[in-house]
């Protein structure tokens, strides 16, 4: 006989203490493993959503003050596009999107609209691509679209209006605000004729209730030939990791163009921010609630088991046992019991998150291995703990108190 | 073999102090079979427990083989326990979630020996004591007489000089008591040395010497008028 077989043998002589003791960690375990889970893509799709909401960083020329979001690039200074060269062939990390802006005057028929040069995104990743480094390696914690389910597919083109970017757009490709379509009766396929030039309405935007409904948008290397202005741009919008703007980003962005202004989106950064926050402390605060009394329950099954046990403790004593063997019996149990609770914690927390999590959350939820290890180490973390005082208590016993012989 | 040298224990009940042990001496020789009889609460036990080395004395000495005992830490009081020193006791005190054969291993179990040792020395004493048919019986499941031979097989597990027993025959039937008495003169003769704290007087003459003890105090001669046997 071993002492784990006397341990093993003990666990299953009071069944219903045993049961009491295992729920404990299991449900715990369960709970914590289903809402970290869960909590994981649920803060995943938040990220996403509030990514879709616009810029966060604005880079302005240095005389430029900021009156409104949306008009940020509409004040008539500029600055060189090698700023967006700059940026994209730096080591900095946790600068998601760029979208360099040159806005003009033009007249469309009778009607005044704002030409508005962008930059697709296809180019910036050939630039990065050259430079084997730069803004789109994303850090651990961004560019969350991408690692998302579902996420994957290629977003239309009418999403310029909240993502600030997009992804292609030809020389004479053209995309038209609700308001100045409807003004002008412009629809998707016609042929819209701006500074001498003719470009193709690939889509019409939706309504937004801002300056952009009365702006089109072309490619900023054509708007600039037309502007006559030479490689400038007013304003460069940037979709930077809340994480990152945290960790200092926006002061990386100015020592690396000190002749420009940054400017931070507060409102943006700190909901992405909050947001965040407030699902972490939601989920440490579970955390908390759940070892307390996961802690409370194991601790008052192992005094009862100890004063249960008195007199076979006090047996075992007399028979030679040494104080550190009793320790070691309770604690052995203690393993056994978090061991099995954190595994079963685990399937069980991955069943319910994977099943309950997308009509709780409304998020795809996949299982995540790694929590498997997590749940052992904290439920045998928990049982240990808990155990530890009764353990060390019955290690003290009297032998002869508890044979109540004397 | 075994001295007790001016040894006193009391304990504090309620706010009173209760004597258990008053200035005991007592010197055991090897082999010898000494049974201490009084009635309850006269302190027995407390001299048994002293005597093997689970509770200290408030005041005397306790010497095993010339060593004070409760001068070794406790860890090494646990050592001589397991080496040399059994205990019966009148309850028995078998593990009750364990099979009879798993409750005599234990003893072996605490001395470091291999599974199979275990299980060999724990069946030829089981065999030795009648209970070779019941070895994976558990407590509940086997009648008082054969949980007492089953508590005598751990008790000798690991072959102790000096056999503690305290009202080993208390709950037991008269002829079950005879067995266990019969078992205990068997080992007394094999040289074993035994201590027996009883109220059966049958099972008190078959000792040697027969040392008398009221409130705590110890004598050769019965206290005039103190009490009776059973």
């Amino acid at each position: 006989m071993k002492l784990r077989t006397l341990v093993w043998r003990e666990l299953f002589e009071r069944k219903n203490q045993l049961l009491t003791g295992f729920l404990a960690v299991l449900l715990g375990v369960t709970v914590i493993v289903a809402i970290k889970n869960i909590t994981f893509f649920s803060e995943k799709a938040v990220a996403r959503q509030l990514d879709t909401l616009g810029a966060n960083i604005l880079i302005l020329p240095k005389s430029v003050s900021l009156q409104d979001y949306y008009s940020s690039d509409v004040h008539g200074e500029e600055f060189p596009e090698e700023y967006v060269t700059r940026l994209v062939m730096s080591d900095i990390q946790g600068l998601d999107n760029l979208s360099p802006k040159l806005s003009i005057p033009v007249e469309v028929g009778d009607k005044s609209v704002m030409l508005t040069g962008i930059l697709p995104k296809n180019e910036f990743q050939a630039k990065a691509a050259w430079a084997g480094a730069g803004v789109f390696s994303r850090p651990v914690g961004c560019g969350v679209v991408a690692d998302t389910p579902g996420a994957g597919e290629e977003p239309p083109r009418e999403t310029l209006v909240r993502n600030r970017v997009i992804e292609t757009l030809e020389s004479d490709e053209a995309l038209v605000g609700s308001d100045v379509a409807a003004a002008l009766s412009i629809k998707e396929g016609d042929t819209v004729d701006l500074l001498g030039s003719s470009f193709k309405v690939i889509a019409t935007l939706p309504q937004t209730g801002t300056i952009d409904d009365s702006r089109i948008f072309a490619h900023l290397h054509t708007v600039q030939d037309l502007a006559g202005k030479g490689a400038v741009v007013n304003a460069i919008e940037v979709v930077g990791c809340c994480y990152e703007i945290l960790g200092g980003l926006v002061e990386k962005i100015n020592r690396l163009l000190p002749e420009a202004r940054v400017v931070t989106i507060t409102q943006i950064v700190d909901t992405q921010i909050r947001t965040n926050q407030m699902m972490s402390r939601l989920s440490l605060l579970f955390l908390v609630i759940i070892v307390l009394v996961g802690v409370a329950s194991i601790a008052n099954y192992m005094f009862a088991n100890v004063f249960e046990r008195r007199r076979e403790i006090g047996t075992l004593m007399a028979l030679g046992a040494t104080s550190s063997m009793v320790l070691r019996m309770f604690l052995f149990k203690a393993l056994l019991l978090g061991l099995a609770g954190g595994i079963v914690g685990f399937v069980l927390g991955t069943i319910l998150s994977v099943t309950l999590g997308p009509r709780i959350a409304g998020v795809p939820v996949l299982p995540m291995p790694v929590l498997a290890l997590w749940a052992i180490g904290l439920s045998t973390a928990i049982a240990l703990a808990a155990t530890y005082l009764p353990a060390r208590r019955a290690a003290g016993l009297d032998p002869c108190a508890s044979l109540q012989e004397v | 073999m075994l001295q007790i040298e001016e040894a006193s224990k009391s304990y504090e009940h309620r706010g009173r102090s209760v004597v258990a042990m008053s200035r005991v001496n007592l010197c055991i020789g090897k082999g010898d079979f000494i049974c201490i009889v009084g009635p309850s609460g006269s302190g027995k036990s407390t001299v048994l427990l002293t005597l093997g080395g689970m509770l200290s004395p408030s005041e005397g000495r306790v010497l095993l083989e010339g060593k004070s005992l409760y001068d070794l830490p406790p860890n090494d009081r646990a050592r001589v326990r397991r080496e040399k020193i059994g205990f019966v006791f009148q309850t028995f005190n078998l593990v009750p979630y364990l099979s009879a054969i798993e409750n005599v291993e234990v003893p072996l179990l605490l001395a470091r020996e291999t599974d199979g040792d275990q299980a060999a020395r724990a069946e030829e004493l089981l065999r030795k004591v009648g209970l070779g048919d019941r070895l994976d019986h558990k407590p509940p499941e086997m009648s008082v007489g054969q949980q007492q031979r089953v508590a005598l097989a751990r008790m000798l597990a690991n072959d102790p000089e000096v056999i503690l027993a305290d009202e080993p025959t208390g709950n037991l039937d008269p002829a079950t008591s005879k067995q266990i008495i019969d078992f205990l003169a068997e080992l007394n003769a094999e040289g074993k040395t035994i201590v027996m704290a009883t109220h059966d007087h049958r099972a008190a003459m078959r000792a040697r010497k027969i040392l008398w003890l009221y409130d705590g105090v110890m004598s050769t001669e019965r206290p005039e008028g103190a009490w009776s046997f059973d």
